[in-house]
């Protein structure tokens, strides 16, 4: 066995299939798209069919409501500061505290550029208030921007609901849905969505490639301008090879979809529950009745999550942490924080996040390992005692801040 | 993923001395649980020779911070207290061959672990004196927090002023924009407007200052320090002041030793606090001038 990869919310790999549909377009079909002569020519027939094949996964009404970005994160700034280019009288946004820094990150930069954010609270299990969003909603709201899925948790969101009010009060939706696409069927014709963020890694395409969908009619302005690349609206060459990646993957993910909700799902539900038998004081956080289909985020109190991934990946073992020390910052996961997890059990959650290339094999050695991993890091633990954590943990030690 | 030296790996997969100490008699407990990081670091001292006999600890952290909690057992074993507490973070450091700068505070939690568990052991009362903020620079592992104080204390207006007080921002130059935030935030707590390429004051810091009462200044500093240069056997004495350059010569064993330059910073260092003005210190040897300049 070469590792075992479940940290698939990070980045995916890419299908062979997808790399062998890119090859020809790096030597054989170099041309620009933009050229007249026939090597261009069939580049851009290449890109057309990508993008048709991006439309289908997206059940989006047109092919030209799909504008090809180099990333979510050029999409999620794309839309937002469109919404706000495009509608100067209004000047507040409305997000959630659990979004992905893609958009967190760029709304405290606009709230220093004087727009008013409104960040939506959750619950302990993640879940948003729909009576503060509807409070919150008025004709000043420029742009409503709520991820589809968490990254963390895997904790989906009514974002279709959502979507219809904010229309209501003439507000645009986007929705981050890096996570969500090609796990959970989309149709995008059929909703108030004005604006999804895909990402391509994230579904087994290569990365620096990602999708803005635009609802036709979405009032728009252009973060790139320059040539009349993807109709003006996405200024620069076309990354064309992993263009035609994309399209071959969007294809292959919807003929996975009912895998994805299946044997993926079951899979994932296997290796919570065994962990869970065999190690105590864990526990999973998030809402597991409304998650992803390959996500799962266990907390183990009392030890650390970095500690937790050095030792998996000693056994080849790939996942990740919410700890502080894992991103270098001095606070644990947003995400665990925003749920009110406790310190002692938000520096020690896992995700373990799974694809259709998890096997059983894989998911049973996992459950093997893990229990012992646990222990190890526990007896190293001044919360720790014997069998179970010391008595009353947080005053057996509370150390001096340093 | 980090970084991490073969040591760090070694001491996080194999901690040595790890567990309770069952009869220590003296315990440091520090860290912060909502950084992710706590300590308690278990003595056993033997009263008549004051050496420690053994060391334990247990962590709540990542994994540097259990090397650096398992290196500092292994460094004091065997050692007085007062050779023990000679131990400072960046020996921590370099026992595990480096640290990323992320992960500094790792080892001067350990320092810290040391210091409350001697304290305990003589009946002390230790108590943190610095408080810990996000990591900024990333050259120089500078945090937010030590940013913010020297720009309060003394009064800066620019990235050029913070670098030269604290080293921030004086790498890559990546953390500038982290940095002008910080100068915002703390510059509105003066009622001053940060501006963006404003030079630091000029000669408004030294408090109209005539020329002989900064040159006396100037002494006074250089005599505080003397003392303790001439425990090693050297001296310094003032050669001229040219503006924002004071020129001052390095006598006996301080000339060319090789802490000349650390110790000239940390002189420089003084005297900018104390003249409440940028100034550079410059040795009159050429040689050594080279070395303090590049330090």
């Amino acid at each position: 066995m070469n590792g075992i990869y479940l940290d698939n919310n990070a980045t995916t790999r890419v299908d062979p299939a997808v790399v062998e549909a890119m090859l020809p377009y790096f030597t054989e079909q170099f041309g620009n798209p933009s050229s007249m002569h026939s090597f261009g020519n069939k580049v851009g027939l290449a890109i057309k069919k990508a993008r048709m094949q991006v439309q289908e996964l997206l059940g989006a009404e047109y092919d030209s409501e799909i504008i090809f970005t180099s990333c979510g994160t050029e999409s999620d700034s794309t839309a937002l500061l469109s919404a706000l280019k495009a509608q100067p009288e209004r000047r507040e946004i409305i997000t959630t505290t659990v979004e992905h820094p893609a958009i967190l990150t760029l709304c405290t930069y606009l709230e220093k550029e004087g727009y008013k954010v409104h960040l939506l609270q959750v619950d302990h299990k993640g879940r948003l208030d729909m009576a503060e969003y509807r409070q919150l909603l008025s004709d000043q709201v420029a742009v409503v921007s709520v991820m589809w899925a968490n990254n963390e948790t895997g904790t989906f969101f009514p974002v279709v609901e959502m979507a219809e009010l904010a229309n209501a009060v003439g507000a645009m939706f986007h929705t981050d849905a890096v996570q969500a696409v090609g796990k959970v069927p989309l149709n995008l014709k059929d909703t108030k969505i004005d604006m999804l963020s895909v990402s391509g890694h994230k579904l087994h395409a290569p990365k620096g490639i990602g999708v803005l969908y635009l609802k036709r009619g979405t009032r728009f302005r252009p973060m790139l301008r320059g040539g009349h690349q993807e109709r003006g609206r996405r200024a620069g060459t076309e990354n064309s090879t992993s263009i035609v990646g994309l399209g071959k993957a969007a294809e292959m993910a919807l003929e996975a979809m009912d895998y994805e909700n299946t044997e993926v799902a079951r899979l994932r539900d296997k290796l919570e529950a065994g962990i869970l038998a065999k190690v105590p004081r864990s526990f999973v956080t998030g809402d597991p009745d409304n998650r992803l289909p390959n996500t799962s985020n266990i907390a183990f109190e009392f030890i650390e999550g970095e500690a937790i991934l050095l030792l998996l990946n000693k056994f080849g073992i790939a996942a990740s942490s919410g700890s502080a020390c894992t991103s270098g910052s001095l606070e644990p996961s947003h995400v665990m924080r925003a749920m009110g997890i406790p310190y002692t059990a938000a520096h020690g959650t896992v995700r373990f996040s799974l694809s259709r290339y998890s096997t059983e094999a894989e998911v049973d050695r996992v459950i093997q390992v893990v229990p012992e991993i646990i222990a190890q890091l526990r007896k190293l633990s001044p919360y720790w005692d014997g069998d179970g954590p010391a008595a009353e943990p947080e005053k057996a030690f509370a150390p001096v801040y340093a | 993923m980090w970084d991490y030296s073969d040591k760090v790996k070694d001491h996080f997969f194999q901690p040595r001395n790890a567990g309770v100490l069952a009869d220590a008699n003296g315990v440091g407990d520090v860290g912060s649980i909502s950084c992710g990081d706590a300590l308690r670091l278990m003595l056993k001292v033997e009263p008549e020779s004051d050496i420690i006999l053994d060391a334990q600890f247990q962590t709540f952290g990542c994994g540097s911070a259990i090397a650096s909690s398992s290196a500092l057992t292994e460094m004091i074993k065997g050692k007085t207290l007062e050779e023990a507490l000679k131990v400072s973070n960046q020996d921590i450091a370099d026992y595990l061959d480096g640290l990323p700068p992320e992960k500094m505070h790792c080892s001067v939690m350990g320092r810290e672990a040391l210091q409350a568990a001697v304290a305990n052991y003589r009946g002390e009362v230790w108590s943190d004196d610095h408080e810990e903020g996000a990591l900024v620079c990333k050259c120089f592992a500078i945090d937010a927090v030590l940013i913010e104080d020297t720009i309060r204390a003394n009064n800066l207006c620019s990235v050029q002023d913070v670098t030269n007080y604290t080293k921030a921002g004086g790498g890559c130059s990546s953390c500038h924009e982290g940095i002008e935030d910080i100068l915002a935030r703390v510059m509105v707590e003066r009622g001053e407007t940060y501006t963006p390429g404003s030079a630091p004051k000029q000669e408004v810091s030294p408090v109209g200052l005539t020329n002989l009462q900064r040159i006396r200044k100037i002494e006074a500093v250089l005599e505080s320090v003397r003392p303790q240069l001439k425990r090693d056997g050297g001296d310094i004495e003032l050669v001229d002041v040219d503006g924002k350059t004071i020129y001052v010569n390095m006598t006996g064993a301080c000339a060319g030793c090789q802490m000349e330059a650390l110790t000239l910073q940390g002189i420089q260092q003084k005297l900018m606090e104390e003249l409440k003005e940028f100034i550079k210190i410059v040795p009159t040897k050429v040689s050594s001038l080279t070395r303090a300049m590049k330090g």
